[in-house]
C-alpha cells in the first residue's frame, strides 16, 4: 500500500495544530473549514460589491460610481457570488460532511482534495487581483462574445477572468471526481445507494453535473482564450465565426450550474426538515429521484436563456417545454418537503428557519422561473429586473438560505459549540425581511421596463421609489450577517460545549464526538437504513427491535486505523499553477518557468512516499 | 388559547405577512402605467404575449398561495407541543405523490399549449406589405432606415399606427437587444445576422426603447424612442425626412455650417450634400429630433455645446473624439446642427 498511516490516533487524541499544519493538512474536515471560511471571505466581497451598487443605484442620475466601475462591480459580484462564494460554500459542507455522512474515515484521494482547494483559491486570487491591478473583468459574469474580443475588451480585464475561471474549473472537476469515486466506493457496509443520506445524494448529483458542464465552459474559455492572446477568430463573425458559439457553450455550461447551485441546498433542507420534524424524509426515494431528473433535464435546456436570440419558432418551443418539464420535479421535491412537516413535531432552531425560509423563498423564485419558460413572457423579461429578481430568490432565497440552514445545523458538529439560538433566530428574520425587501419590487421594477446591468437610469420612468426601497433592503441583508458574525465571534469564545447529538439527528455524524476525531469513526459503523442513528436510538417506530450500535472501539480498532500524513505539494502545485497562469498576463518567460515549476511538482506530487508507520512495520 | 401564546413564532409570521402584503399592494399603487411598461401593450405583439404572461401569472399568483398557505399551515399546526410524543414515522404515500406529479404535469399543458401558439404567431414571416425599417445597433446608439423610403435616421423610429412594420436587426460591433417596452418583447441584435421582429402598432405616442444586452461601457446610455403616427403624421414625417438638408439662414448657423465641412465631422457624419461619413449618425436631419447621444440627451443649443467640446464627460466610452472644438466654434456647430430640421 502507498498509504502508511503517519497519524497514530492512540497516542495522539488530538489533531496538530499551526498554520503549518493547515497549509499541509489532508484531513477532509479541515479542507471544508478552509473551503468555508474563504468562501464566507469571497461572500462578504461579492456582498460589499452588490451594496455599492445598490447604492449607486438608489437615486436616478446617480454619479457615486462610473459607468466602468459599476460594469465592473457587477461583472465581479456575479463572477465572485457562482464560483467564490456559494460553490465553495457547497464544497465546504461536501467536504467536512459527505465522509462522515457515509461513515468513512476520508475522501478518496486526500492529496487531491488539498489540491482542489488550493488551486480554487489561486484562480480565487488571481480574479480579486484584477482590482488590484485596475483591471477588474468587466464584461459581465456570462462574457459573451464579441464584447470580450480584443477589439472590443483590449485591456486586460477580461485575461484576468478568462485565465481565474480556468483554474477555478479546474479545481472544480478535481473536487467533482474526487467526491463521486468518494460516493460510489467509499460507503459504510450496508449503506446501499437508497439508504444513503439524501443531501449525499443531492451532492453526488452535483458531482455528476460538474464534471459533464465544466468541460463546456473550459472549452468555450479556452476558444476565446486563443482568440485574445493568438489571434484566432472563433467568435469574430466578420471572419465566419460565431458569436452565438460562445452562447451555445457557456449556457450548456451556464444551465447545470444552476443546479450545481441549488442542489447542495436542496440536499441540506433534507436533512434538516426530518431532523427537526422527528418524521423521516416524505417520499425519499421521489425526492432522490427528482434531484436525478433535474440533474437530467438540466443539460437539455440552456437555450431558455437565449429565447431573445431569434433561434426560431421550433428551437424556442423545444426549450420552453423542455424547461416547463423540470418544473415538475422541482415542485415535487417542495411538495414532499411540506409532507415531511405534516404532522410532525417540529422545534425551532435557527437551522429549521433558515430550511423553512429556502422553501417558502424557492417556491417564488421556481414559480417566476416556469414565466420565464414561456418564451413569449419571456421576450419582456429576460434582461429586466424581473429576472434579477427571479434568480436571487433562487440562488439567495434558495441556496444562501439552505447554505445558512446547513451552517447552523452542523456548525455544532464541526466546531464542538453550539451558536446562539436567540441570535441565530434574529438573523433569520433580518434576512429575511432585508432580502425580500431588496428583491421583491425588483419583479415590480422589471415588470414596468428597469433593464439589467444600467449604471444609472432616467428620473421619469417610475423607476425611483423603488429602487431606493431595495437600496435600504440590501442593507437590511448586511446587518443580518454581521449579527451572524456577531454570534460566531461570541460563541466561539464562550459558546456552550456542543454533545456529540445536540439535535436528536437522525444520521451518522451525530453519532461521533462534537468535532469528530481526526479518523471519525473509531469502527466503521454497519448500516440498516437511511436515518441509521435514529433506527439505533428510537427503533423504526413499527415496534422493530433498534438497530445495534456499533461496538466502542479497542485499542487494537484504533490502532490498526491508518489515515494519511500531512503533505506540502498540493499547495506548492496550485502556486506553481497560478505563478504559470498569471504568466500569462506578464511575460511567456514566466509561463515557461511556471510550466515546468508545474510539471515539477506534479511529479513530486505524484510521486510523494511516506514513510511507514512505525506499527505497520511491526506487523 | 395558552397554546395559541406558544407559538414562537407567531409574532414573526404576522411580520412576515404583512410585510409581503404591504410590498405587493405598495407595488400595485405604484402604477402600472409607466413610460416602459411591459404589462400594457400597444401592438399586437405585445397583446399576444401579454395574453400568456396574464394566463401564467394568473396559475402562478394561485400556487403561490396554495402551497405558501400550506407550509405555513404545516408549520403552524404541527409545532412541538411539551410532552409529545415521537411522531409516527411516515415514509411517503405514494398515491399522494403521484396526484401531485400529475397535477403539476397537467398545469403545465395548460400554460404550455398557448405558450406554443404564441411562439409561432409571434414569428411569422411578414406579409408583403409590410414597411421595413433596418436596425443597426451600435455602440452606443441606434440607426433606422427605411430602404423602401430612402430615409436615415439615428435614435428616434417614426413608424405609422396601424400598419406592420418589419424591423431587421443587425449590427457591426457587440451584441445589442432591441426593445420598446410598450410595442412588444425584444429582439437581440447580432453581429453577422440579421433578426427581425414584426409587430403592428396600434396606438400612436412616443414610445421609449433601450438596449437590453449588455453591450460595454455605455450600456446603461443606449436609449431610444419610438414615435407612432397617424398615418397623415407619418407621410409628412417622411416628406421632411426626404428633402434636402435645410440651408443655415442665420450668420452663426452658416458658420457652423462652414466649419463642419472643414472639420474631421465629415469622416463618421453623413450630411446629405456635404459628407458621407458613416460610423456616427446621420445628422442630414437632426434638428427634426429631440434628442441625441444615444437618445440620452434633449437636444438643446447648450446641451450640443457640451457635447461637442467633451463627449466623453457626457456618455462614458463614447467613440466620438474630442476634436477641440471650443468656444464660438461648438456654438456655430450647435447652432447649424439645430438648423437642419
Amino acid at each position: 500500500m502507498a498509504t502508511h498511516a503517519a497519524f497514530m490516533p492512540g497516542e495522539a487524541a488530538a489533531a496538530p495544530s499551526g498554520l503549518w499544519s493547515w497549509i499541509t493538512t489532508v484531513d477532509h474536515k479541515r479542507i471544508g473549514i478552509l473551503y468555508g471560511t474563504s468562501a464566507f471571505i469571497f461572500f462578504l466581497v461579492g456582498g460589499i460589491e452588490a451594496l455599492i451598487m445598490r447604492l449607486q443605484l438608489a437615486a436616478p442620475d446617480n454619479t457615486l460610481v462610473g459607468a466602468q466601475r459599476f460594469n465592473e462591480l457587477f461583472t465581479m459580484h456575479g463572477t465572485t457570488m457562482v464560483f467564490l462564494a456559494i460553490m465553495p460554500m457547497s464544497a465546504a459542507f461536501f467536504n467536512y460532511m459527505i465522509p462522515l455522512l457515509i461513515g468513512a474515515r476520508d475522501v478518496a484521494f486526500p492529496r487531491l482534495n488539498a489540491l482542489s482547494y488550493w488551486v480554487f483559491l489561486a484562480g480565487a486570487l488571481l480574479l480579486n487581483a484584477s482590482f488590484v491591478v485596475g483591471a477588474a473583468p468587466d464584461g459581465g459574469w456570462f462574457g459573451y462574445a464579441t464584447l470580450t474580443s480584443k477589439q472590443f475588451s483590449p485591456g486586460q480585464s477580461i485575461d484576468f477572468w478568462v485565465l481565474g475561471l480556468q483554474i477555478l474549473g479546474l479545481s472544480s472537476l478535481m473536487a467533482g471526481f474526487n467526491f463521486i469515486v468518494t460516493i460510489v466506493n467509499m460507503r459504510a457496509p450496508g449503506m446501499t445507494l437508497m439508504r444513503m443520506p439524501v443531501f449525499v445524494w443531492m451532492s453526488l448529483v452535483v458531482q455528476f453535473l460538474v464534471v459533464l458542464a465544466f468541460p463546456a465552459i473550459t472549452v468555450a474559455l479556452i476558444l476565446l482564450m486563443f482568440d485574445r492572446f493568438f489571434g484566432t477568430l472563433f467568435y469574430a463573425p466578420a471572419a465566419g465565426g460565431d458569436p452565438l458559439l460562445w452562447q451555445h457553450l457557456f449556457w450548456i455550461f451556464g444551465h447545470p450550474e444552476v443546479y450545481i447551485l441549488i442542489l447542495p441546498a436542496m440536499g441540506i433542507v433534507s436533512e434538516v426538515l426530518p431532523t427537526f420534524a422527528r418524521k423521516p424524509l416524505f417520499g425519499a426515494p421521489v425526492v432522490i429521484y427528482s434531484g436525478i431528473m433535474i440533474g437530467f433535464f438540466g443539460f437539455g435546456v440552456w437555450s431558455h436563456h437565449m429565447f431573445a436570440v431569434g433561434m426560431g419558432p421550433v428551437a424556442d418551443s423545444a426549450f420552453s417545454i423542455a424547461t416547463m418539464l423540470i418544473a415538475i420535479p422541482t415542485g415535487v421535491k417542495i411538495f414532499n418537503w411540506i409532507g415531511t412537516l405534516w404532522s410532525g413535531s417540529i422545534r425551532f432552531t435557527a437551522a429549521l428557519y433558515f430550511s423553512l425560509g429556502f422553501i417558502a423563498m424557492f417556491i417564488m423564485g421556481g414559480l417566476s422561473g416556469v414565466m420565464h419558460a414561456s418564451p413569449p413572457v419571456d421576450l419582456q423579461q429576460t434582461d429586466t429586473y424581473f429576472v434579477v429578481a427571479h434568480l436571487h430568490y433562487v440562488l439567495f432565497g434558495g441556496s444562501i438560505f439552505g447554505l445558512f440552514s446547513g451552517a447552523y445545523y452542523w456548525w455544532p458538529k464541526i466546531t464542538g459549540r453550539m451558536l446562539d439560538e436567540r441570535l441565530g433566530t434574529l438573523h433569520f428574520w433580518l434576512m429575511l425581511i432585508g432580502f425580500n425587501v431588496t428583491f421583491f419590487p425588483m419583479h415590480y421594477l422589471g415588470l414596468i421596463g428597469m433593464p439589467r446591468r444600467i449604471y444609472t437610469y432616467a428620473p421619469d420612468l417610475g423607476w425611483n421609489f423603488w429602487n431606493l426601497v431595495s437600496t435600504v433592503g440590501a442593507f437590511l441583508i448586511a446587518v443580518s450577517f454581521l449579527v451572524f458574525i456577531a454570534n460566531v465571534w461570541k460563541t466561539m469564545r464562550a459558546g456552550a460545549v456542543a454533545s456529540p447529538d445536540p439535535w436528536d439527528g437522525r444520521t451518522l455524524e451525530w453519532a461521533i464526538a462534537s468535532p469528530p476525531p481526526v479518523h471519525n469513526f473509531g469502527v466503521i459503523p454497519t448500516v440498516h437504513g437511511r436515518d441509521e442513528l435514529w433506527l439505533q436510538k428510537h427503533g423504526d417506530g413499527h415496534g422493530g427491535t433498534p438497530a445495534p450500535r456499533p461496538p466502542a472501539p479497542t485499542r487494537q480498532d484504533l490502532a490498526s486505523i491508518h489515515m494519511p500524513p500531512p503533505s506540502y505539494w498540493p499547495i506548492l502545485l496550485a502556486a506553481s499553477m497560478l505563478f504559470m497562469m498569471s504568466g500569462a498576463l506578464i511575460s511567456i518567460y514566466q509561463v515557461v518557468l511556471g510550466g515546468l515549476l508545474t510539471l515539477y511538482c506534479m511529479f513530486r506530487f505524484a510521486l510523494e512516499y511516506h514513510r511507514p508507520h512505525p506499527q505497520e512495520s511491526l506487523r | 388559547m395558552s397554546e395559541r401564546r406558544q407559538s414562537p413564532f407567531r409574532f414573526e409570521t404576522a411580520v412576515l405577512l404583512l410585510a409581503v402584503l404591504t410590498l405587493t399592494a405598495a407595488c400595485g399603487w405604484s402604477g402600472w402605467d409607466t413610460k416602459m411598461t411591459t404589462v400594457i401593450p400597444k401592438s399586437d405583439f405585445g397583446k399576444l404575449t401579454h395574453g400568456v404572461f396574464m394566463l401564467i401569472s394568473w396559475w402562478t399568483l394561485w400556487i403561490f398561495i396554495l402551497v405558501e398557505a400550506a407550509l405555513l399551515f404545516a408549520v403552524w399546526r404541527f409545532r412541538e407541543r411539551p410532552g409529545a410524543p415521537i411522531p409516527k414515522q411516515i415514509h411517503g404515500h405514494t398515491a399522494l405523490e403521484i396526484s401531485w406529479t400529475v397535477a403539476f404535469a397537467v398545469i403545465l399543458l395548460i400554460i404550455g399549449i398557448p405558450t406554443i401558439r404564441v411562439i409561432f404567431k409571434t414569428q411569422e414571416a411578414p406579409a408583403a406589405t409590410a414597411l421595413r425599417v433596418d436596425v443597426t445597433g451600435r455602440q452606443w446608439w441606434w440607426e433606422f432606415k427605411y430602404p423602401a423610403l430612402n430615409v436615415a435616421t439615428a435614435n428616434e423610429a417614426h413608424i405609422p399606427v396601424g400598419q406592420t412594420i418589419a424591423f431587421h436587426l443587425n449590427g457591426p460591433d457587440v451584441i445589442h437587444s432591441f426593445w420598446v417596452p410598450q410595442l412588444g418583447g425584444k429582439r437581440d441584435v447580432i453581429p453577422g445576422r440579421v433578426n427581425r421582429l414584426v409587430l403592428t402598432p396600434d396606438t400612436p405616442g412616443e414610445y421609449i426603447g433601450q438596449c437590453a444586452e449588455y453591450c460595454g461601457t455605455s450600456h446603461a446610455n443606449m436609449r431610444f424612442r419610438v414615435i407612432v403616427h397617424s398615418k397623415e403624421d407619418f407621410e409628412r414625417w417622411v416628406a421632411g425626412q426626404q428633402a434636402p438638408a435645410a440651408e443655415p439662414k442665420e450668420p452663426l448657423a452658416q458658420k457652423g455650417k462652414e466649419l463642419f465641412g472643414q472639420s474631421a465631422c465629415v469622416g463618421c457624419h453623413t450630411i446629405a450634400g456635404i459628407s458621407a461619413g458613416v460610423l456616427g449618425p446621420n445628422l442630414t436631419h437632426f434638428g427634426s429630433r429631440k434628442t441625441f447621444a444615444g437618445g440620452m440627451m434633449p437636444s438643446t443649443a447648450e446641451n450640443l455645446v457640451t457635447w461637442i467640446e467633451n463627449p466623453g464627460g457626457m456618455k462614458a466610452g463614447v467613440l466620438m473624439p474630442n476634436l477641440g472644438m471650443k468656444g464660438e466654434q461648438s456654438q456655430a456647430l450647435a447652432a447649424y446642427l439645430l438648423s437642419l430640421k
